[in-house]
C-alpha cells in the first residue's frame, strides 16, 4: 500500500519556471523532497537498476503533509440562482440512467446541506424518480414514483413542486414502451413539510453533503432540463419540445439549459430569457447523442438538436484540486530531460511504499531565441500516452485480463492503492462504473503508473514495464553513451506544433507514442517533410486520433470508434471528439495510417514474452550499411527485460498498402512468436482461425528503414521491448549497436540519398 | 459448448506447464489455460508482489471492489513467479478435474 502519493501540476516545465507538486501524506506529519534526474527506473535485478541523480535545487527540503482526497464525480452547477422553492415550479427534461444499483441520485437539486434544506429532484431506490424536501428542521419528507425505471432507457421526467402546500406531481414516461415491462409512472401527494427556499446554487447530477463534497451524483444522460414557473401537467413537456414552442408557453420558463451548445466548453447555456447558465465540474462526456438521435446524422456540428445529452458518471474526475505541497523555481542552468520530485516518508517496507517519484520533463526554452546550441538529438516523451494509460486498471475491472497476460495479474503496493481507491479516475481503457468508456482522462490528479519503479501487470515477463517506465530503459541508454539531447514532451508539441521540432536533427520517440493529436501529427508529418530524422523506438505508434481541451489544460479526449484494439467501443453516434468536433478514433480510419508518419503500422499483441529478429535481406543493401557497422548476427535481440527478447508486446510492420514508403528497406524481421502474439483486429474482415504468432506468419515486427525525398529518414524498431534489450551485456549488443549506429548517422548534417 | 477439461486427456500438459509456466506453450496446454484461468463467479486469483523480484504471495479480488477488499494469503511466501503460477494452476486443476497434483514446483 502507497503511504505518500501526488502529481505535479504539469508535466513539463522550461528551465526558471515554477513547478508545484499536490501530495497526499496517508501517514506522519512531514515528508522529504528533493529533485533527481530519472535515469533508469526499472528495479529488475536482471538489468542495470534503480538510477536517479540528485539535483540540488529548491526543492530540497522536509515540508508539513495530510491526507488529500478526490470529490470525484460529475455534476453541473449554476451559481447565483434564484431560491427555486419560493413559488410553485415544474421540472421538464429527459433522463437516461444507467446505474440505477446506486441507490441515491440527484437530478436537480438546490439544497443546503448544512442546514438539510431545500429540495431534490432524484432517483432512488433502484431507479423510481423522487422529491426530497427539507425545511431546516432535520426532518425530510419524500415522494417516490413508485415504479422503477430501466437502465439505459430515455424517459421523459415531469416534476411539479407547490411548495407552500407541499403538493408534489411526478411523471416518468418511458420513450419507448414494452409489453410486460411497468416502469411508468403517474404519482402525486401532499408532503408532510414544505421545503425551504434556499439561495444556494442550482445543481444538475450532484448535490452537496454535509461533508463539503458534492455527492449523490446521477450516472446517465440528461437531456434538455427545463425549468418552469408554476405547475406544469406531464403532458405539457411535449409541447416545448416542438421545434418552434407555443409563444405562450415561453411565458413560464425559469431556465432551459440546451446541452448541445458550447460542447467544446465547460459552460452549460441557458435559452431562457435569464441566461441563468451554468458550468460542468469533473467533465461529464458532451457531444452525446440525445432522446431524439435519429441515427441519420453522427457529427454532433451537422446536427446538434440531436446532440442534446450530456453523460453524467459518478466517477467522472478532472483535477483533483489538491493544495500545493512543494513549489520550487526549476533551476536556469538544468539540463532537458526526464527528472522527478523525489518524496519520501519513511522506510519502504513489505507492506507499504513511503516513497514515489513524481515525474515530469524538462524541455528546452519556451523563446526559440533562448534555444540556440541545442542539441541535435529530441526526444518525445508520449506523455498524451502516459495520460491515456492513467491508472489503468483492467488488472482490476476486466476479469479476462490474465487470459490476455497469459499469466497472473500481478498487483504491487501501487496496485492495491489503485483497487482501494476508484475516485483516482480510471484510463481512457477503463469504464466507468455505469459500464460507459471513460473518454477523457487528465494528468491532474495521482497517475500512478507515470512513474519510475512502477512494474505492470502488462509489461511483458521480466520487468513488467509499459510506457513511462519503460521509456527510461531509453533514457538509461542516452545517458550511457553520453548523447546529449533535450526532451519535449506530447502537451508541448501540442502546443508549440512544427516551429518546436524545426531546429533538431534527429527525434527519438519512446516505446510505445500511440495517442497524438492532430496538431502534433501534423508537426511531425511537416518536419519528416522537412528533412528530419524520425528513430521510432517503439510499437503501436501514431494509432489513436485524440483532442485536447481548448480551455482546460492538461486533459485529453479518445473515442473509441468503430475499429481497432478496443476495451470498450462507443455508442453509434458518438465518434466525434467533444472537444474538437473532430472524427475519432483510428487515424487509420482517417486516412493517416501509422505507416505514413513513421513507415510501419500495427500488426500483432501480446503480453507475456518476446521473440528475436532474424536479419533480412535488405540489411545487406549498401543503403543500409551503416545500420550493420559491427553487427554481422543472423539473430537480433534474443535477450532482454521485456519478455527476454527485443520483438514484444506490440508490433509493427511493413505495409505499403497502408502507406508505408515503397522505399522502406524490411531489415529484419521477428519470428518464433507463441500463440498469445495475435494479430489485430484491424488487420483481419473474417477473423482467421490462426490468429496467433505460432501460426500466423503476418505476426511480426519488421526493423525498417527509409530516406525521405528530403533527405531525412525513417528508423522503426517496431516493438515496444526493443528499449529493453539496449542494456543487455554491459549495453554491448546487437540491438544496442543498432540502435546507436542509426543515431550517430541520423545526427549528421549530410542529407540521406534521396535519388538513384 | 465450451471445452470441459478431461483428466486423462490433458494430463500430459501438466508437466509441459511445470517447466515452463510462462513461456511457449503447445496448443492443448494453451486450451486448457485458456478454460483453467476463466472463473465463471467472477472471483480473480492474483499475485501480489511484497518486495519486487523477491516475494510474492497470492491473493483472491472479489467480483467487484465495491463488494469488499482483496483477501491475501500471507502465510505462503513464493519466490518466484513461476513458483506461484504452478501453485494456482494445481488448485484449479484440483477445482476442474477433483484430481491432486502432487507434485512440487521444482523436484
Amino acid at each position: 500500500m502507497l503511504k505518500i502519493v501526488g502529481y505535479p501540476d504539469r508535466y513539463s516545465v522550461a528551465p526558471g519556471e515554477k513547478i508545484a507538486f499536490k501530495v497526499s501524506l496517508e501517514e506522519g506529519t512531514h515528508f522529504e523532497a528533493r529533485l533527481v534526474r530519472v535515469i533508469h527506473g526499472d528495479c529488475n535485478p536482471e538489468g542495470p537498476g534503480l538510477k536517479f541523480k540528485h539535483i540540488p535545487s529548491g526543492a530540497d527540503g522536509r515540508y508539513p503533509g495530510k491526507p488529500q482526497r478526490i470529490d470525484a464525480g460529475s455534476y453541473m452547477v449554476a451559481e447565483n440562482f434564484p431560491a427555486l422553492a419560493s413559488e410553485p415550479f415544474t421540472f421538464f427534461a429527459m433522463i437516461w440512467p444507467t446505474l440505477l444499483r446506486r441507490r441515491e441520485q440527484t437530478l436537480l437539486a438546490q439544497w443546503d446541506a448544512k442546514s438539510s434544506s431545500g429540495f431534490r429532484i432524484e432517483v432512488l431506490d433502484g431507479g423510481e424518480l423522487a422529491v426530497t424536501f427539507g425545511d431546516g428542521s432535520g426532518k425530510l419528507a419524500i415522494l417516490k414514483s413508485g415504479r422503477k425505471m430501466l437502465e439505459r432507457q430515455w424517459y421523459a421526467v415531469a416534476v411539479s413542486v407547490d411548495p407552500k402546500s407541499g403538493a408534489v406531481t411526478l411523471g416518468q414516461r418511458p420513450i419507448q414502451p414494452y409489453a410486460q415491462i411497468d416502469d411508468r409512472a403517474q404519482a402525486s401527494g401532499k408532503l408532510t413539510l414544505s421545503p425551504k427556499a434556499v439561495e444556494v446554487p442550482l445543481m444538475l447530477a450532484g448535490c452537496p453533503e454535509s461533508d463539503g463534497t458534492i455527492g449523490r451524483h446521477f450516472d446517465g444522460k440528461i437531456d434538455g432540463p427545463l425549468l418552469l414557473a408554476g405547475l406544469h401537467p406531464a403532458g405539457r413537456h411535449d409541447e416545448y419540445l416542438r421545434p418552434v414552442v407555443d409563444p405562450s408557453l415561453l411565458a413560464s420558463i425559469i431556465a432551459r439549459w440546451d446541452f448541445a451548445r458550447e460542447i467544446r466548453t465547460t459552460r452549460v447555456i441557458d435559452i431562457g430569457p435569464s441566461g441563468r447558465h451554468g458550468r460542468i465540474v469533473h467533465l461529464p462526456a458532451r457531444g452525446m447523442k440525445g432522446w431524439n438521435w435519429t441515427g441519420e446524422e453522427h457529427s454532433w456540428l451537422r446536427k446538434p438538436e440531436q446532440y442534446g445529452a450530456i453523460h453524467f458518471h459518478s466517477d467522472d474526475i478532472y483535477d483533483a484540486a489538491w493544495e500545493t505541497s512543494v513549489e520550487f523555481t526549476i533551476p536556469e542552468d538544468i539540463k532537458s530531460g526526464p527528472y522527478a520530485l523525489h518524496v519520501w516518508s519513511g522506510e519502504t517496507d513489505r507492506d507499504a511504499t513511503r516513497e514515489q517519484y513524481l515525474a515530469f520533463f524538462v524541455r528546452p526554452p519556451r523563446d526559440r531565441k533562448a534555444r540556440r546550441n541545442r542539441p541535435k538529438v529530441l526526444v518525445l516523451a508520449s506523455t498524451a500516452s502516459y495520460i491515456a494509460y492513467a491508472n489503468h486498471g483492467e488488472h482490476i475491472t476486466a476479469r479476462g485480463a490474465e487470459r490476455q497476460m497469459a499469466r497472473l495479474l500481478q498487483f504491487g503496493h501501487t496496485d492495491l492503492y489503485m483497487y482501494d481507491h476508484p475516485e483516482l479516475g480510471g484510463s481512457l481503457y477503463d469504464c466507468h462504473a455505469d459500464g460507459s468508456g471513460v473518454c477523457y482522462s487528465s494528468r491532474l490528479r495521482p497517475n500512478l503508473n507515470y512513474s519510475p519503479q512502477y512494474h505492470s501487470w502488462l509489461g511483458g515477463h521480466g520487468s513488467g514495464l509499459y510506457q513511462y517506465n519503460a521509456d527510461t530503459h531509453l533514457y538509461d541508454w542516452l545517458d550511457h553513451h553520453g548523447v546529449d539531447y533535450d526532451v519535449i514532451t506530447d502537451e508541448d508539441l501540442h502546443e508549440d506544433g512544427y516551429e518546436l521540432l524545426r531546429d533538431y536533427r534527429v527525434l527519438v520517440t519512446g516505446t510505445h507514442p500511440e495517442y497524438h493529436s492532430t496538431p502534433m501529427w501534423d508537426a511531425v508529418k511537416a518536419w519528416v517533410d522537412r528533412g528530419g530524422r524520425l528513430m521510432y523506438m517503439g510499437g503501436n505508434g501514431w494509432y489513436w486520433r485524440i483532442a485536447y481541451h481548448d480551455e482546460l489544460p492538461g486533459v485529453i479526449e479518445v473515442r473509441r470508434a468503430e475499429d481497432g484494439i478496443r476495451t470498450w467501443v462507443a455508442e453509434p453516434g458518438e465518434y466525434y471528439h467533444s472537444f474538437t468536433g473532430e472524427y475519432g478514433g483510428l487515424w487509420r480510419r482517417v486516412g493517416r495510417a501509422p505507416n505514413v508518419i513513421c513507415g510501419v503500422g500495427f500488426i500483432a499483441q501480446g503480453f507475456d514474452i518476446s521473440s528475436y529478429y532474424r536479419r533480412a535481406p535488405d540489411a545487406d543493401n549498401p543503403r543500409a550499411a551503416f545500420i550493420f557497422e559491427g553487427v554481422p548476427d543472423e539473430i537480433i535481440g534474443n535477450f532482454g527485460l521485456i519478455g527476454g527478447a527485443a520483438a514484444g508486446i506490440e508490433l509493427d510492420c511493413i505495409t505499403t498498402n497502408l502507406g508505408s514508403p515503397p522505399n522502406m528497406l524490411r531489415l529484419a524481421s521477428s519470428e518464433n512468436h507463441n500463440s498469445m502474439m495475435m494479430l489485430v483486429n484491424e488487420e483481419f474482415t473474417v477473423v482467421p482461425p490462426n490468429l496467433g504468432g505460432d501460426q500466423n506468419e503476418r505476426v511480426r515486427a519488421d526493423l525498417a528503414f527509409g530516406e525521405t525525398p528530403s533527405g531525412g529518414a525513417f528508423f522503426a524498431t517496431s516493438s515496444i521491448a526493443w528499449c529493453g534489450s539496449l542494456s543487455h551485456n554491459g549495453y554491448d549488443n546487437n540491438v544496442s549497436k543498432i540502435t546507436w549506429n542509426v543515431l550517430k548517422r541520423f545526427a549528421e548534417p549530410e542529407p540521406f540519398t534521396s535519388a538513384f | 459448448m465450451v471445452y470441459k477439461i478431461d483428466a486423462e486427456r490433458d494430463r500430459q500438459f501438466i508437466e509441459e506447464f511445470r517447466s515452463q509456466p510462462i513461456g511457449h506453450h503447445s496448443p492443448g496446454l494453451q486450451r486448457v489455460l485458456n478454460i483453467l484461468r476463466h472463473d465463471p463467479t467472477g472471483y480473480q486469483v492474483i499475485l501480489i508482489c511484497k518486495v519486487p523480484f523477491a516475494e510474492w504471495v497470492l491473493g483472491t479480488m472479489p467480483p467487484s471492489r465495491l463488494d469488499g477488499p482483496i483477501a491475501i494469503e500471507e502465510d505462503r511466501i513464493f519466490t518466484s513467479r513461476e513458483e506461484a503460477e504452478w501453485e494456482v494452476f494445481r488448485r484449479r486443476w484440483r477445482q476442474h478435474t477433483g484430481e491432486d497434483i502432487n507434485l512440487p514446483y521444482r523436484d
